[in-house]
C-alpha cells in the first residue's frame, strides 16, 4: 500500500514544493514535519472522516494528511448545502469530522471532531496504525441531494502515469476545486509526481487567479472548456505560459481548442474523457473535438464500447460502487459503466451531443432537469412544466424551461416563477427562459420524453 | 435599435435579474471586471442570439474570446455585417 505521504518521502524529499492558496502557502517539507490536524492525526485512525473545510488549501493538507489512516475519506465539495450533511453522514458510516469552521453542526451526532487549520505545528511523524483509505467523492443527484460514490486509492491514481508531466519543475494549476473528481485528479498529479501547486479559491476573479498562477510560473494547468472560455477572456490570459493545458468535464468543442491553440501556441492542448463514477476514460492530444473511433478497438487500460448511443467505460479508474444506494448499480454484467453521454460517428470519430437522461451540462456542473421543475410546479398557476437544455457557446449549455398552466398567463407569470427559482435554486440552475406551452411531450409510460442536447 | 444599444440595454437587464449594480459602461470596460459572471455573460449571448438572430460564437471555430465590452460589440457588429453581405449575395 503506497499512501500519498509514503509518495512524498522524508521532509527532505520535498524541499522546494510548495501549496500556494489564494492567502497562504504551505511547504510540503514543512507538513511532513509537523500537522495540520493539531496532532490529533492518531484520534482519527481506521474512522470514516468527512472532510468539510471552507479553505481550498486547508483540505489539501487533511487529504496528504489523512490518506492511509482513515478508513475512509468523505469529501465534501465547497458548496455542499448543510441540508444534506445528515443523510452524508447516515450513508458514509461518518464517525468523525474534520473542518476549519467552528461546530456549528452538533446536532449531527458525530463522536469526534478535529480541527484543521493552515498553523502547522510540530507533531507530524508519529506512528499511526495504517489502513487502505477509500475515497468518497460527491456527486449531484436528481433531487439535488447528492449521491455518494466510493473510489479506493488504487483506482483514483490508476490513470496517473509515472514519468507523465511529473519533473521537478512542474507547477500545477486547476481551476477546479480539488474536491471534485476532476480537480482531485490534478492535485493528486502534483502531490505524487514531484512539483507543486497553486490552488484556486472560490471567491478570487478569474484574472487574479491567472495573474497567482503567472507569478508561480504555472506550467500544467486544467479547468472545463467554460473555465478556459472565462479566462480567455480575461486581459490576464497572457500572463501564464503554461507547457500543458488540459480540458474536461464538458464537451471540448473545435472553437475553444482553436483559441487555446493560438494564445498558447508553445502548449501542448489535451481534452480527457472522464466522470466521477466512470474515472478518466482518455486523453486526445491531436487538437480536434471527439475522439478517435479507432480508440474503440484499443485494448488497454481502459475498454470502450458505444452502446445504444452512449459510450460506456470499464477499467480499473471506475468506482467500486454508489454509497446508500445498494439496489442502484454503477456498472453493467460485463462492469460497464454507461456514461449517459450520447456519441456519434461521423466518418472516423466519435463526437458528444449531450446526454440521454437529459441531464444538462452547465460549465461542468449537473443540473437535473426534474429538480428545477419540481421548483416550477409549486407555483400554483403552473399545471407542468419542462426543463431542457439549450447550447451555449459559453457555457456549454444553458437550462431553458417550458411550462404548461391551468388558466390563461398573466403579466407577472414568469417573473414569478424566476422568483421561485431564486429562492431554491443555485444560479446555474435557474431556467434563462420560461416559455408558455400549450403542451408537452408525454411519452406512453407517462413520462415527460426527454431528449438529448 | 443598434447592436450597441441592444447589447447594452441586456446587458442592463441581466444585471437587474441578479441584482447586480454596473460600472459605466465604456467600450474598455473588461467584461469580467462588470460585475457580471461568465454565466450571466452566457445568458447575454442566448439572449442577443434571440433577438439579432446572431451567434458570432458558434458561427466560427476560429474566434478570439472578447475581454472588453468594445471587443463584444464588434464581435456582434462584424457578425451583422458579414450576415448582410452573404443575404446581399443570396438576394
Amino acid at each position: 500500500m503506497n499512501t500519498i505521504r509514503d509518495t512524498l518521502g522524508n521532509a527532505s524529499d520535498c524541499l522546494g514544493r510548495f501549496l500556494w492558496g489564494a492567502n497562504a502557502s504551505v511547504a510540503l517539507s514543512d507538513l511532513l514535519r509537523g500537522t495540520s490536524l493539531g496532532g490529533r492525526l492518531r484520534e482519527l485512525a481506521g474512522r470514516s472522516v468527512l472532510l468539510a473545510t471552507q479553505d481550498h488549501l486547508t483540505a489539501a493538507l487533511a487529504l496528504i494528511e489523512l490518506d492511509g489512516i482513515a478508513r475512509r475519506l468523505v469529501v465534501c465539495p465547497p458548496d455542499l448545502s448543510s441540508e444534506h450533511l445528515p443523510a452524508v453522514i447516515a450513508k458514509a458510516g461518518v464517525d468523525a469530522i474534520v473542518s476549519d469552521r467552528d461546530p456549528h453542526d452538533q446536532g449531527l451526532g458525530v463522536p469526534l471532531r478535529v480541527f484543521c487549520s493552515l498553523d502547522i505545528t510540530p507533531g507530524g511523524g508519529v506512528p499511526v496504525d495504517r489502513h487502505a483509505t477509500d475515497w468518497v467523492l460527491l456527486t449531484s443527484g436528481t433531487t439535488g441531494a447528492p449521491k455518494l460514490i466510493l473510489h479506493t486509492f488504487a483506482g483514483l491514481t490508476a490513470p496517473i502515469k509515472s514519468g507523465q508531466h511529473q519533473g521537478a519543475d512542474v507547477v500545477w494549476g486547476t481551476f477546479y476545486d480539488i474536491r471534485r473528481y476532476g480537480g482531485l485528479q490534478i492535485f493528486l498529479r502534483a502531490v505524487l509526481g514531484r512539483g507543486s501547486m497553486v490552488l484556486s479559491s472560490a471567491d478570487e476573479l478569474p484574472g487574479d487567479y491567472l495573474l497567482r498562477l503567472g507569478a508561480h510560473g504555472v506550467t500544467h494547468i486544467s479547468g472545463t472548456p467554460s473555465h478556459w472560455r472565462r479566462a480567455l477572456m480575461s486581459p490576464c490570459a497572457s500572463t501564464i505560459a503554461p507547457r500543458y493545458v488540459r480540458l474536461s468535464g464538458e464537451i471540448a468543442d473545435q472553437a475553444i481548442l482553436n483559441s487555446l491553440r493560438a494564445v498558447y501556441p508553445q502548449a501542448g492542448i489535451g481534452h480527457a474523457y472522464a466522470s466521477t463514477e466512470a474515472g478518466v476514460g482518455f486523453e486526445v492530444n491531436d487538437g480536434l473535438e471527439g475522439f478517435p473511433a479507432s480508440m474503440l478497438a484499443l485494448r488497454g487500460d481502459v475498454d470502450m464500447k458505444v452502446e445504444d448511443g452512449s459510450l460506456r467505460l470499464r477499467s480499473a479508474r471506475t468506482a467500486l460502487r454508489y454509497l446508500g444506494e445498494e439496489n442502484s448499480a454503477l456498472t453493467d454484467d460485463e462492469g460497464f459503466v454507461d456514461t449517459g453521454d450520447i456519441v456519434e460517428l461521423r466518418r472516423d470519430r466519435y463526437y458528444f451531443l449531450g446526454r440521454r437522461t437529459g441531464v444538462i451540462n452547465v460549465g461542468g456542473l449537473k443540473v437535473y432537469p426534474e429538480e428545477v421543475e419540481a421548483v416550477i410546479n409549486r407555483h400554483p398557476a403552473v399545471r407542468m412544466s419542462a426543463v431542457r437544455s439549450r447550447r451555449n457557446p459559453i457555457m456549454g449549455a444553458l437550462v431553458v424551461a417550458e411550462v404548461v398552466l391551468k388558466a390563461e398567463p398573466f403579466a407577472d407569470l414568469t417573473r414569478e416563477i424566476l422568483q421561485l427559482c431564486h429562492e431554491s435554486l443555485a444560479p446555474h440552475k435557474i431556467p434563462t427562459t420560461i416559455r408558455v406551452v400549450p403542451a408537452l411531450d408525454v411519452a406512453a409510460a407517462g413520462k415527460l420524453t426527454r431528449h438529448h442536447a | 435599435m443598434s447592436i450597441r444599444s441592444t447589447v447594452i440595454s441586456l446587458l442592463q437587464q441581466i444585471a437587474e435579474e441578479g441584482k447586480k449594480k454596473l460600472p459605466p459602461l465604456t467600450d474598455g470596460l473588461v467584461l469580467l471586471d462588470s460585475g457580471l459572471d461568465s454565466l450571466a455573460i452566457a445568458v447575454l449571448v442566448a439572449r442577443l442570439e434571440e433577438t439579432l438572430g446572431l451567434d458570432p460564437f458558434t458561427d466560427s471555430d476560429d474566434i478570439s474570446y472578447p475581454v472588453t465590452l468594445g471587443d463584444f460589440i464588434s464581435l456582434y457588429e462584424k457578425a451583422a455585417k458579414s450576415r448582410e453581405h452573404d443575404s446581399g449575395h443570396a438576394g
